[in-house]
């Protein structure tokens, strides 16, 4: 329990008088009482996206894609485009509770709830493109190895697009698995503090969890072994979204670097979009003590190491382009560079190279306003990387009398806007409903990574002066304690 | 003969209620179950509990998950229906690798998840088999059965000794959540 944590780590939770009700108490005020109005605002302008949404993809529904701006020659744009987004936000949330867990990553425990829920959300926005693109989207379950009337004709399983529905699925079943495993517990709390039909449907939520010795160590044993399952599966998830492209012949997407590229890309983005979620989060909802710089810190320079990774992808690319001596691959790169879509290109290199690199200095990883913004400016440059990826490459390929633009319509837009409305309105929905922050896995943290505990450690003498002296200044960076509280840190 | 059924000791901290299981076991009074609100390293090694068999479970389920993809792949492209693809072989495994994958990651995630709900008689409608309504929220309780262990005198003593911020002598089991 009180484990001896050394005191050069810095703390996971801040605040003063921090004790398991205060826990309880502050992460479940959002879900025990009636909104605010920040929230009332959000939800609002987000359900009016969702609405757009509807609106939107019933059109499309109703009339038939033709209502694109697709065409003979770019036969796939917005759609496979805001779908690779979608699943490539999603990745972090996997990343954030599985892989982090592996490593015993305890900064996880504040985060892993949200990016756990954004996941979910982020993989069902992604979902409704593969069906919306389908055109008969009634006939969506022939994807899946069913017999069907023709016959015994089945799917071609030696095809990335059926991979990729077992991929999607898969993915989307076990995260939602993990998610409601990691819930039970938290529920159970909601539960017992709740009155009336509450609790009644909460107690239904809760599966009847009572916290019991074996109850818990079963729990711990189901939270590992997803976690050692899903890493493969997220790797395996983009890597077939990749092969999508990669295994056909069109120039600048018949390239063996994409997967890695894929993966690395997808985690760059989906921490972007967690940091961009969490910094408005913590500030709402006074998350403040749980979600600290320390959190913010860490994940800015996980987008610094995967945008880099990203960057020298796009350079070996390039490189390869020319080097390969492909005629064809040259000028698909030559095209994106100088072409009519250059304009998407640079705005690509400029925001997933040069902006991530911004974040080797400390004063900009730990400032909030600039990492928030820099979060977008990532999300905006890995949207145009999948658009450049997939409408330059597709505009002008080996036949030049085919060769044609792609303009996006109002319902390109629409679905694109709304989707991002939809995911908005499900997030909100979650932050009202269920506990934001995983409520067992911080109370872990208390008597090992608080500051409070940390300061009792110190004042007991158990630390040499120098690595408290070292501790006291990286606490300078936390807006979450003041300069008296560490000024008050005696050895 | 009283009708008290369970003694629950009522702990502000688990390290305390750590000290409480030492205290206890050493004069020999069995102790039936602990509920915390978080887990707690190392008290199963305490209370004997052994070690669980999930990952056995999830192993064998992942297992079959392997057998019925590559089974499906197989008997699909393969045996039922082979199809000429550019001339490729029907068998052609590399490209039965992803499916057979995400099957086998599938049957275990479900199969470990589904066997834990199982085991722990976890189901949407269960009555919560709670003993202290704060044992998910910030009290580590300590429960002892009443009817074995005879001398409550020296339980409620030994209980408020390592630190019990409430003993509580329960004539129900369970808490009603009516």
């Amino acid at each position: 329990m009180s484990s001896k944590e050394s005191i050069i780590r810095q703390p996971l939770v801040t605040g003063e008088n921090i004790t398991y009700a205060k826990v309880t108490d502050d992460i479940l005020l959002p879900v025990e009482n009636k909104p605010n109005k920040a929230w009332w605002i959000g939800f609002t302008i987000a359900g009016l996206g969702a609405l757009l949404w509807v609106v939107s993809v019933g059109y499309t529904f109703w009339e038939g894609i033709g209502v694109w701006g697709l065409n003979k020659t770019v036969g796939w744009a917005w759609d496979i485009t805001d779908f690779v987004w979608w699943v490539g936000i999603g990745h972090a949330g996997t990343l954030i509770s599985a892989v982090l867990l592996i490593f015993k990553q305890n900064w996880r425990n504040s985060i892993n709830r949200s990016a756990e829920a954004m996941t979910i959300f982020a993989v069902i926005c992604a979902a409704t493109y593969v069906v919306a693109h389908m055109g008969r989207p009634w006939l969506a379950y022939w994807i899946f190895p069913i017999p069907n009337q023709f016959g015994s004709l089945w799917v071609n399983f030696n095809s990335p697009l059926v991979w990729d529905a077992f991929a999607i699925s898969t993915y989307f079943t076990v995260s939602l698995v993990f998610w409601f495993c990691g819930l039970l517990p938290d529920i159970a709390t909601v539960r017992d503090r709740a009155t009336g039909l509450k609790r009644k449907i909460y107690s239904i939520l809760s599966l009847g969890w009572n916290g019991s010795v074996k109850t818990w160590q079963r729990f711990e044993i189901v939270a590992l072994i997803l976690a050692g399952i899903s890493t493969p599966l997220v790797l395996s998830v983009h890597t077939i979204v990749s092969m999508d492209f990669a295994t056909s012949i069109v120039p600048g997407w018949h390239t063996t670097i994409f997967p890695p590229y894929f993966v690395a890309g997808a985690i760059f983005s989906g921490f972007a979009m967690v940091q961009t979620l969490l910094l408005v989060l913590r500030k709402v909802m006074n998350f403040e003590d749980y979600i600290t710089m320390f959190h913010i810190e860490a994940m800015n320079i996980i987008i610094l190491v995967t945008g880099s990774i990203v960057g020298i992808a796009y350079l070996t690319e390039l490189f390869i382009a020319w080097y390969s001596g492909s005629e064809y691959e040259l000028y698909a790169f030559q095209n994106r560079i100088g072409g009519p879509y250059a304009w998407a290109y640079w705005s690509m290199m400029t925001c997933n190279v040069i902006s991530p690199q911004l974040f080797w200095f400390k004063k900009i990883r730990t400032s909030i306003p600039i990492s928030w913004v820099l979060s977008i400016v990532v999300n905006i440059g890995m949207w145009f990387e999948r658009f450049v990826i997939i409408v330059t490459s597709l505009h002008r390929d080996y036949l030049p009398s085919s060769w044609a633009m792609f303009y996006p319509t109002w319902v390109d837009v629409g679905i694109f806007v709304g989707s991002v409305g939809l995911f908005f309105t499900l997030f909100l929905l979650f932050l009202r409903f269920l506990p934001g922050i995983a409520v067992a896995e911080v109370k872990m943290l208390l008597k090992s990574s608080s500051l409070q505990h940390k300061k009792k450690q110190i004042e007991e003498g158990l630390f040499p002066a120098d690595q408290v002296e070292f501790f006291k200044e990286r606490l300078d960076m936390y807006d979450s304690v003041t300069e008296e509280e560490i000024s008050e840190i005696q050895n | 003969m009283s009708n008290i059924k369970y003694i629950l000791g009522s702990f502000a901290d688990p390290d305390q209620m750590m000290d409480g299981i030492d205290k206890l076991q050493k004069n020999n009074i069995e102790i039936y179950d602990c509920f915390t609100p978080m887990p707690i390293h190392g008290i199963e090694a305490k209370l004997g509990v052994k070690p669980s068999r999930l990952p056995i479970v999830a192993f064998c389920f992942a297992v079959l998950g392997a057998i019925l993809g590559f089974s499906l792949l197989y008997y699909t492209m393969v045996h039922d229906w082979p199809m000429n693809i550019g001339g490729k072989p029907a068998f052609a495994a590399p490209a039965f690798v992803p499916v057979t994958f995400e099957v086998t990651i599938l049957l275990c995630a479900l199969g470990m998840v589904a066997t834990f709900f199982f085991r722990n008689h976890l189901f949407p409608g269960r009555a919560p088999r709670v003993m202290d309504i704060r044992a998910t929220d910030d009290r580590f309780i300590l429960a002892v059965d009443a009817k074995t262990n005879t001398d409550h005198e020296l339980i409620d003593s030994l209980l408020k000794e390592a630190g019990a911020v409430e003993v509580k002598h329960n004539e129900r089991k369970y808490i009603s959540y009516e």
